[in-house]
């Protein structure tokens, strides 16, 4: 029932966060810059407009080179329409705890989703 | 099944569509029963990432503090500038992602693994995601963050600041790879739910329209032969009715004929007889007076 097959495709991680979760991140060693000057990060600051966010998390989810988009979760919490309606399985969106937010897992659009389908509640 | 009684096909009632349309059905029924068991596979498969999908996401909390608590601990330690410098000398990605496809039941579902790029560019396929299960992190955080927190305190006065900057990256790459797992179960859900939702409206939609139909149409052709051996039948009846008054008819036709011919006869009969005993009475007549 199962087979596999290799492709050699690399995808790059990217990250919408606060200062301090995109910082660990890049030290962690998946920032790249590309050509045309646009990186697979963003910094989401206090006075950053919701505008801004939306249009970077498009920009990542409709990315071809990016695997994974990592949010903080009171970064989502700010496009939370824009997260649930997104579907696609590639990039796939995870939210992260972030240093000054409680972290709240019931939040997540996933665990909603699974926890739905498991039957224990919305 | 709940269909609408009158569904069918439209088709001409022969002995040939009925078989054509028999075929048709007995496929369905195959289709319907090997769909059914593909939709059970993927249901299986998707409830076993349903609750790996719900460890990964309360052990992505742990980690993911985890690695800002040694991010503060480096901040403490090496002061504020040195994310500026981080965020300023971004140029390529050492750490990547890497795809190949898993196939289950006929849903391709991508398996990811982590690249580290050297700096000359090399990669590095790092051991599947898979490998580095969540245990072995668990495992470190369950040392306790305290403990923890003591240890790089306890180094703050050696002047370790590249150390503890070194922890840190460590710490976020240990969180980047539990989030590539995370990513591929949560790619995985999302594929399989969806390939369940496809499966089970093809079962529904054959179970309850096309069998349905195909049976109504097999109904309906067979009623129509039999209707059309009904009006066959009474077409011969008629056909044999008819004949048969006909020739009764012909019959009577042909007796009246005879008595006709019989009573014209009898007539002619009659005529000779008179003009005989005309002659006869003409040959007896003695009339004297006429003499020549």
């Amino acid at each position: 029932m199962q087979s596999q097959t290799k492709t050699k495709r690399t995808k790059l991680l990217s990250v919408i966060g606060d200062e301090d979760t995109v910082c660990g991140f890049l030290l962690a060693g998946i920032g790249e810059v590309n050509q045309h000057k646009e990186s697979n990060y963003f910094v989401v600051k206090k006075d950053t407009p919701v505008s801004a966010i939306e249009e970077t998390f498009k920009r990542f989810t409709s990315s071809e080179d990016i695997a994974v988009v990592i949010i903080n979760q009171h970064v989502a919490e700010k496009i939370r329409d824009l997260v649930y309606s997104y579907r696609a399985p590639i990039p796939a969106v995870l939210e992260i705890p972030s240093k000054d937010q409680p972290y709240d897992l019931s939040q997540d659009s996933t665990v909603k989703r699974v926890r739905q389908m498991l039957g224990l509640g919305a | 099944m709940a269909s609408a009684a009158g569904d069918r096909l439209n088709v001409v009632p022969s002995r040939m569509t009925l078989t054509q349309i028999k075929g048709r059905l007995a496929g369905a029924n195959k289709g319907h029963s090997m769909l059914k068991k593909k939709s059970d596979a993927l249901t299986v498969r998707l409830r076993s990432i349903l609750k790996q999908v719900l460890e990964k996401k309360n052990l992505t909390g742990d980690v993911c503090r985890e690695a800002l608590i040694s991010l503060a601990v480096a901040k403490y330690i090496v002061g504020e500038d040195f994310k500026l410098h981080i965020m300023e000398n971004v140029d390529k990605s050492s750490l990547k992602v890497s795809f190949h496809s898993e196939n289950i039941a006929g849903v391709t579902i991508p398996v990811f693994e982590k690249v580290s790029v050297d700096d000359d560019g090399t990669e590095y396929y790092g051991e599947s995601v898979k490998d580095i299960s969540g245990n072995g992190v668990s495992k470190e955080i369950s040392e306790g963050l305290s403990n923890k927190f003591h240890s790089y305190v306890s180094l703050s006065g050696l002047s370790k600041g590249g150390q503890q900057i070194a922890t840190c990256g460590e710490n976020f790459r240990k969180a980047a790879d539990t989030l590539i797992s995370l990513a591929e179960l949560q790619t995985s859900f999302t594929l399989l739910d969806e390939a369940v939702k496809i499966t089970n409206r093809r079962v529904n939609a054959l179970e309850n329209v096309v069998i349905p139909r195909l049976e109504n149409t097999v109904a309906y052709i067979i009623s129509e032969l039999d209707e059309l051996e009904r009006e066959e039948f009474f077409r011969l009846k008629l056909v044999q009715n008819w004949k048969e008054r006909e020739s009764k008819n012909a019959q009577q036709l042909r007796e009246q004929l005879e008595r006709t011919r019989q009573g014209f006869s009898s007539f002619e009969m009659d005529s000779y007889e008179t003009k005989e005993r005309l002659v006869e009475g003409l040959a007896s007549n003695d009339d004297s007076d006429i003499i020549f």
